[in-house]
């Protein structure tokens, strides 16, 4: 197999997720709707009971909506990573995965571009928010815009590494609803996302402690340190190291037998 | 091309689903696997496919190992999976331009097998419809295109009659038997149904895990002293045949 073989593949892949998505366009929507209430109202509501002093990247006071819009840019993608790999296991259910399976292609090979796919639509679905945000005085640098492309990227990866793994263990479509409860909730509000963790951390220590543990948290921040132009190692480091043990662990750990990709249940005939 | 299984044997969990299971496949024949629901069948095709991981023994095509060199060995067999694995939503081109994609055609070599499998399949006027406005024969015929798109030398087919009328079955079956007649193709085609069996047929039966006959049926029949398929199958399994 030559690289050129590869391409072929990465780029039908790609094709095919941007197809789906353009089919079921309500998610775009919805997608967008989600975050976009975020910001219109519940920042809105909030911006006078959470005071946001200076803290690092902004160089003076913000407003609440300028705040969290970096963390509804990482919310976005970490709804549409659960969104894709709620579609692998319908995929897996209606027999598309076993196509992508039978690939004479590397396997982790396919699995990542997969992800990949999935995640360039997230980040098109983030710079539509970036840009409908830039409406209501969220206004990062121009540069920012650029700048954010890499963080994104990575929590995409991250994220859907993460939804490839769920959906490894899960073997139906309805137990992945409940895990949705367990991994999305969590995650988000235990992260900078929505609060500056110093705030956290006068609230509650320990709650401080699992918010830091948080991968969401550094991948929230590379984002919000990129968009204003700014760097975060210690977020970009702990990014990119957990993004390269989820895929490690997803694709390796891949195993089409745990789940009922014969279209049988296991232990069938 | 030949493909060999050799002593395949695989268990989920506690339950042995295939025992100790070898045979060959020969060059351009077409090959029925008959067996009860239960027998192992889908099993067996996810090891030959590689979605199931071999636990004990191995699957050489054309000589070269499905463990030790998966891409080489993949690239050699289309499949036809017992349940739809089409994209509803997509057009037959498009399904079929993603599998092209998947084997790492380019833009112009997919859409010149695409246009040459429609056309041999008859569906060159649907290219454009989306396959959840096909019937069921016509999907299969989009299954089989596809699995034939990247040129293999071996068919498999996991029961690719179930859901379909009669009519459409043995239309479909006669299709695959003038593709190995023609194209040279090895051909599994697995089934319940001795109907779409021939005594010609190079016929394997699988039953509990176990293969039991590996022959053509008119060997079968006289080896055993029956006088039709049905009673072969009888006789080995003990189960009435569908």
């Amino acid at each position: 197999m030559s690289l050129q073989h590869y391409w072929f593949c990465f780029l039908a892949i790609q094709t095919r997720e941007w197809r789906r998505f353009w089919q079921q366009r309500t998610r775009f929507v919805s997608a967008l709707v989600r975050p976009l209430l975020w910001l219109m109202v519940f920042a809105a509501g909030f911006r006078a009971v959470l005071g946001v002093s200076i803290i690092p990247p902004y160089q003076t006071y913000i407003t609440y909506e300028t705040y969290i819009a970096p963390g509804l840019c990482a919310m976005i993608i970490l709804f549409n990573s659960m969104q894709g790999a709620l579609s692998m296991v319908y995929d897996r259910e209606l027999g598309s995965m076993r196509v992508l399976l039978m690939s004479p292609l590397p396997r982790p090979f396919l699995l990542i571009t997969k992800l990949l796919a999935m995640g360039v639509v997230s980040v098109g679905q983030v710079y539509i928010f970036l840009l409908i945000a830039r409406l209501i005085d969220v206004e990062p640098p121009a540069w920012g815009y650029l700048a954010i492309l890499p963080a994104l990227a990575m929590t995409a990866l991250m994220l859907g590494a993460l939804g490839l793994l769920i959906a490894t263990w899960i073997k139906q479509l309805e137990n992945f609803a409940g895990v949705m409860n367990f991994v999305i909730f969590p995650m988000f509000f235990l992260s900078s996302a929505l609060y500056p963790l110093w705030k956290m951390q006068e609230a509650s220590p320990w709650l401080y402690w699992i918010c830091q543990f948080n991968p969401f948290t550094h991948a929230v921040e590379s984002i919000r340190f990129a968009l204003y132009l700014q760097w975060d190692t210690e977020a970009y480091v702990t990014t990119t190291a957990v993004t390269v043990v989820l895929c490690a662990l997803a694709t390796a750990g891949f195993r089409p037998q745990r789940t009922r990709i014969l279209g049988t249940r296991t232990g069938g005939n | 091309m030949t493909l060999e299984a050799r002593g395949i044997s695989f268990h989920y969990g506690r339950k042995r689903v295939l025992n100790d299971v070898s045979f060959t496949l020969a060059d351009g024949r077409f090959h029925a696997l008959l067996g009860p629901n239960g027998a192992g069948k889908s099993t067996l095709f996810g090891l030959l496919t590689r979605l199931l991981a071999l636990q004990q023994g191995d699957i050489l095509l054309g000589g070269v190992s499905l463990k030790r060199q998966p891409a080489t060995a993949m690239h050699q067999i289309g499949v036809v999976f017992q349940q739809n694995a089409l994209d509803l939503d997509l057009t037959v081109q498009q399904n079929l331009m993603y599998h092209a994609g998947l084997h790492g055609m380019s833009l112009k070599e997919s859409r010149l097998r695409c246009a040459r499998e429609l056309e041999r399949f008859e569906l060159s006027e649907r290219a454009g419809t989306p396959v959840r406005q096909l019937n069921g024969g016509h999907r299969r015929r989009v299954e089989i295109a596809r699995a034939l798109l990247h040129q293999p030398s071996i068919l498999l087919l996991d029961e690719p009659s179930v859901g379909l009328d009669v009519p459409s079955r043995e239309t479909l079956n006669r299709h695959v038997r003038q593709l190995c007649d023609d194209s040279g193709l090895t051909v599994l085609w697995a089934t319940h149904l001795i109907e779409e069996v021939r005594p010609d047929d190079q016929i394997l039966i699988l039953h509990q895990g176990r293969l039991l006959a590996d022959s053509d049926g008119h060997s079968l029949c006289r080896d055993k002293g029956t006088s039709s398929l049905a009673e072969t199958f009888r006789t080995l399994t003990g189960e009435e045949v569908s």
